[in-house]
């Protein structure tokens, strides 16, 4: 009932004895062959450096009225053109970016972390605790999104952060329903059964079993909260509990520059492109991502067999 | 004689259906000794894997209702504390399910998977688990274990996928094996060598064995003691030679004479006409009596028959069987 007598592993053990090569390597790897998703990180990576660089990258600083250049459509001088108060809006939105993305990121962040860990829960152990778990979510659900955030804010006050936990928080009950709904599937599996009649520790069928394979809609739907996440924060800054003038935010910009839309088309055209692209480079990406976690594609797609 | 593995006595199990309780597993005993394999044979729904779940916790609690006694070298199963449950799985009882193809985690190369068994019980230091993963596969006959160590479960054939689970589930050497139709799903070739594979294991490890399965021929290929489950009951036990040449039970008679013989090629198939009763619904009286070709005593509609005794064993084990009728069984 013991293992057998144990030998030391001898030194410079055999080839076969070593584990295999990183695994974030080889998933590295597969991403780059996928040229979809290899552009599209290429791009939200140079948007995060620009998120990262603002201060450096931008032309000229966010606030910097000029009356007399006011309204000018896109030139040489203003690649962006300028808003109604003669501002650059390219430097804007290069300075909005950072807002934009950590709002999202934190968000997303909180709603992933405290969701999933509660629809893994809640769908592992069923019963009471599912019971409990999602009444309560069901009760965050019922709010309004933009109502609860609200909330939030009016109790908190505003700012990014507060403006990135409110958004968090209405975002935890879809990622503790989709996690919740993957696991009660995963559960059931016989490979989590098998793993339990060795031994294995709730811990392990957590972590290593259930979680793995259910994590799929976990990210698409984190690629997707990701997008969400920027337009709510653009929502919630137009209602002035967001982002406050005269700091710049994408979604903030797209909600000032809405008035001008007959006059002026790009004040509100570049902040809504670059949500555009960050949102359709978050959500390829999360395909991509999903793709090569799954090691019956990886297969496939690194040409079958090694 | 020495100490039974496993004494099962009186096991029952309920399950919550939306159609009613289900009487899945109706006051089932038997015995698994040292080195010994036990047959448990029966129509699909007779409750075979049902029964030995239970026997590990393995049922979702929240619709399974457990009773009864199941003694691991006298240590209760049933009632045991989870965490002691936890450690008995393994070293304890190990398991090899039915279907090869989704009994392994997708996610997840084998050797991490053998690696997982290995230390869920006690502290092994991880290149020295892997020696052992290795040393296991190169046990159950895998070629190359060293590569397909490494290897996800897609990229093995089904054959190979069941030895990678009797490997995991002998990494910690258990006193019991459970396999829960563990060939069905194998072609013949394969099933004879995961066969020879369990019964030299056997010898080597002194391990008990259950064997589920409705292969007969894989009965007597393997089996010690036969145990013919029907409705959730055992309908009848004994010897491997007592059961299969000498059936006592109506049931058992109608299992043999369905199998197909190779020889005398015939149009129609021979079967035991009917279906299993539905568990919900089980009938008063004998269980098989709805669908029995004999029904010879008036009991047999409203009284259960007790297993008992029939005729001479050739062997060291009683031969019994549940049914009013065995004197008309063996006079067909």
């Amino acid at each position: 009932m013991t293992v057998p007598a144990q030998k030391a592993p001898e030194a410079g053990a055999p080839a076969s004895l070593r584990p295999a090569r990183p695994r974030w390597r080889e998933t590295l790897g597969l991403l780059v062959r996928n040229p979809t998703a290899a552009v599209a990180g290429l791009v939200l990576l140079a948007i995060v450096l620009v998120a990262v660089f603002d201060e450096a990258l931008a032309p000229s600083g966010p606030n910097e009225i000029a009356v007399e250049d006011r309204l000018r459509p896109p030139s040489w001088a203003h690649p962006f053109g300028t808003d109604d108060l003669g501002r650059d809006i390219l430097s804007r939105v290069v300075l909005g970016a950072a807002v934009s993305l950590r709002v999202g990121f934190l968000a997303v962040g909180i709603a992933l972390v405290v969701g999933s860990v509660i629809g893994l829960l809640a769908g592992f152990y069923g019963r009471w605790v599912d019971d409990v778990l999602m009444r309560v979510m069901d009760v965050l659900f019922a709010f309004p999104a933009v109502l609860l955030a609200i909330a939030v804010l009016a109790v908190r006050g505003p700012g990014p952060g507060n403006t990135a936990l409110a958004i968090g928080i209405v975002y935890v009950p879809i990622f503790a329903r989709v996690t919740r709904a993957s696991v009660l599937g995963v559960r059931e599996e016989v490979y989590v059964r098998a793993s339990r009649s060795v031994g294995a520790s709730d811990w392990r069928l957590l972590t290593r079993h259930v979680l793995p394979n259910a994590a799929p809609p976990i990210i698409v739907q984190t690629s997707i909260s990701l997008a969400f996440a920027v337009l709510a924060e653009a929502a919630l800054s137009f209602l002035g509990l967001g982002t406050q003038p005269p700091d710049p935010s994408w979604g903030l910009m797209l909600a000032e520059g809405r008035g001008f839309i007959d006059l002026a088309w790009w004040l509100a055209f570049f902040p809504g492109m670059a949500i555009f692209v960050t949102v359709l480079c978050f959500n390829l990406l999360g395909d991509g991502l999903r793709d090569v976690l799954d090691p019956r594609q990886r297969t496939l797609m690194a040409g079958g067999g090694r | 004689m020495t100490a039974p593995v496993l004494e099962v006595e009186d096991l029952r199990v309920q399950l919550r259906t939306p159609r009613g309780t289900a009487h899945v597993v109706n006051g089932l005993s038997y015995s698994v000794g040292p080195g010994e394999t036990v047959a448990v044979v029966g129509e699909s729904g007779s409750g075979k894997s049902v029964s030995v779940l239970a026997l590990l916790g393995l049922l979702p609690a929240r619709t399974a209702t457990v009773s009864g006694r199941a003694l691991l070298h006298g240590e209760d199963l049933l009632a045991m504390p989870a965490d002691r449950l936890r450690e008995v799985r393994g070293p304890g009882v190990g398991m090899v399910f039915q279907d090869p193809m989704t009994s392994l985690n997708p996610m997840l190369t084998v050797g991490r998977q053998l690696v997982e068994g290995i230390r869920a019980h006690g502290e092994v230091p991880k290149t020295e688990a892997r020696r052992r993963a290795v040393e296991l596969l190169g046990e159950v006959g895998l070629p190359d274990p060293g590569r397909a160590v490494d290897r996800y479960p897609h990229e093995l054939s089904g054959g190979m996928r069941q030895r990678v689970m009797i490997a995991i589930a002998l990494s910690n050497s258990p006193a019991l094996l459970i396999a829960d139709e563990a060939t069905t799903a194998l072609d013949v070739t394969v099933q004879a060598q995961i066969i020879d594979l369990v019964e030299k294991l056997q010898a080597d490890h002194g391990t008990g064995v259950v064997w589920i399965t409705h292969d007969l021929g894989v009965v007597a290929g393997i089996a010690d003691r036969v145990l013919v489950m029907y409705g959730g009951r055992c309908v009848e036990d004994g010897t491997v030679d007592d059961v299969l040449e000498r059936p006592a039970h109506p049931y058992t008679r109608g299992l043999l004479g369905a199998l197909p013989d190779l020889t005398a090629p015939a149009d129609e198939l021979a079967t035991v006409p009917g279906v299993p009763p539905a568990p919900t619904a089980l009938p008063s009286g004998c269980v098989f009596w709805p669908r029995c070709p004999v029904r010879a005593d008036p009991r047999c509609e409203t009284e259960q028959p007790p297993l008992a005794v029939v005729g001479a064993s050739g062997g060291s084990l009683p031969h019994r069987a549940a049914t009013w009728c065995a004197e008309e069984v063996s006079l067909v």
